[in-house]
């Protein structure tokens, strides 16, 4: 799949039906709706906090990217609140797990 | 539709010893035959185990080590669901005819390799449950403004209930400053609110109707079976403060045996963390949204067992291949006045919630003496 590829290098892709127009996530070779091939283009990677917690130093939130995705990432700079715009400024793939940094954009 | 009954259990002390998955299903399944006295090996026509263990071809090797020459053999896996998903299967074997006699054996290890669910790379770095559940809490207190507090009363209800209850984990009892005084997984998460992952097994034996009465005097019907997976990613949850895998498994169960929330007399709630009790309350619709804590709270200082008797998740410990069909065992009990000192004054409706990773899959039954 092209994600992973994309993603160790720090790339954010999303697989997107050309036919039903939806964005397909978690990212995937075809449509979850119509099982066509899907194609991928370059996230945005801008959305909103939809909800946070912290441990320890870390703060961790479920964000709604593109208003269709979500992910579960790092907050690495601002402070968190519920619907604050949020950009994914850091990405990849450690010890076989993605990992999504964020930052606060307003 | 033909009928299908629980006639014999058994099952292990949770623990943290440390076990071959073989050894637990055994022991499981031995201590059914030894409380079932007209039980022998040639009565049982299957043999289905329930476990995230990476043992292969479960199912034969226990059959072989209790002497038991199966037709359907096979393991069943759904993370913490997988218990009451082999009971589902288990249930439709004997409703078509396949099968007549089912012994269901499930076991996990402390070690489960079932606690991460490694396919969710939505999650990123936070896979843990402690992460999803930090998730759920901080909405749930959120939306309905309840306090950590409030979400102590879960553990302490359950530790309480597990005290009686012999092959609970815990066997201490707790109190709310115990649970926020215990240590700070994260902001919304303390080490009280989690239920533990550990070593055990139960066993669950299902007949038709023709065959129970060699088994058994008062069998426990299963009469409503609920299913429902809504996905299997974490964050497509719509929402974190309710449960929609547990509503329609719920609406299913309640439609198809006729009941509804209001009959329930007794149940075992899938309490994985302190916040899922409320949440799953009132996904099924025991009480409105938010007022779940109230509803424990009341049973708790009424000295009610009605939710959670076994100690749930929380008090008994959660070995997920063995957690749903234990959970099963705890109402059978309830509803043959065989629970002892968790007793329920009036049992003939009972109700069992069993869910996996994040509730996004959800199974509920209801059991009828
Ligand atoms: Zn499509």
């Amino acid at each position: 799949m092209n994600f992973e590829t994309e993603l160790k290098k720090g790339k954010f892709l999303v697989s997107e039906c050309p036919f039903c127009k939806i964005i397909v996530w978690p990212p995937s070779d075809f449509c979850n709706r119509c099982l066509k091939e899907n194609s991928w283009k370059e996230c945005s990677c801008e959305g909103k906090i939809l909800e946070f917690s912290k441990k320890e130093n870390t703060i961790f939130c479920v964000a709604e990217i593109e208003k269709s995705l979500k992910i579960l990432g790092e907050i690495i700079s601002g402070t968190p609140e519920i619907g604050k715009k949020i950009k994914v400024v850091d990405c990849g793939i450690t010890n076989n797990n993605y990992f999504f940094k964020m930052a606060i954009i307003e | 539709m033909p009928k299908v009954a629980v006639v014999a259990y058994g099952h292990t002390k949770f623990s943290n010893e440390d076990l071959k998955i073989e050894s637990v299903l055994l022991r499981a399944t031995k201590n059914l035959f030894d409380s079932t006295p007209n039980l022998e090996q040639k009565d049982i026509d299957s043999v289905l185990v329930s476990t995230n263990n990476n043992s292969k071809y479960l199912s034969a090797i226990l059959s072989e080590m209790t002497g038991i020459q199966p037709k359907i053999a096979h393991s069943v896996e759904s993370l913490c669901n997988s218990g009451t998903n082999a009971i589902v299967s288990a249930y439709s074997y004997i409703a078509s005819g396949l099968a007549d006699v089912i012994l269901i054996s499930g076991a996990e290890r402390y070690d489960s390799p079932g606690q991460i669910l490694e396919w969710d790379n939505m999650r990123g770095e936070f896979k843990h449950p402690i992460f999803w559940a930090s998730i759920f809490s901080k909405a749930y207190k959120r939306e309905y403004s309840i306090s950590e507090e409030d979400l102590a009363i879960v553990p302490v209800k359950n530790h309480k209930h597990a005290k009686k209850n012999p092959n609970a984990f815990s066997q201490k009892t707790i109190s709310i400053e115990d649970v926020l005084n215990s240590k700070k997984l994260t902001e919304d998460l303390r080490l009280l609110d989690c239920s533990r992952p550990c070593t055990g097994g139960a066993s669950i034996l299902l007949t038709s109707e023709e065959f129970c009465k060699k088994f058994c005097d008062s069998p426990i019907w299963i009469t409503g079976i609920g299913q429902k997976t809504t996905s299997a990613s974490f964050t497509k949850n719509q929402g974190f403060d309710k449960m929609e895998s547990t509503k329609q498994a719920a609406q299913m169960a309640f439609q198809m045996s006729n009941h509804s929330s209001e009959n329930i007399d007794v149940m075992e709630v899938h309490d994985a963390f302190s916040v899922c009790e409320p949440i799953a309350l009132e996904s099924m619709g025991f009480s409105e949204s938010g007022g779940g804590i109230k509803m424990i709270k009341e049973s708790y200082s009424s000295e009610n067992f009605k939710i959670n008797p076994r100690g749930g998740l929380l008090g008994t410990g959660h070995p997920l291949g063995a957690t749903g069909i234990s959970q099963t065992i705890e109402i059978v009990q309830q509803l043959q006045f065989k629970a002892e000192k968790r007793q329920v004054e009036t049992a003939s409706v009972g109700l069992v919630h069993n869910m996996s990773a994040a509730a996004t899959s959800s199974t509920v039954l209801v059991l009828e003496n």
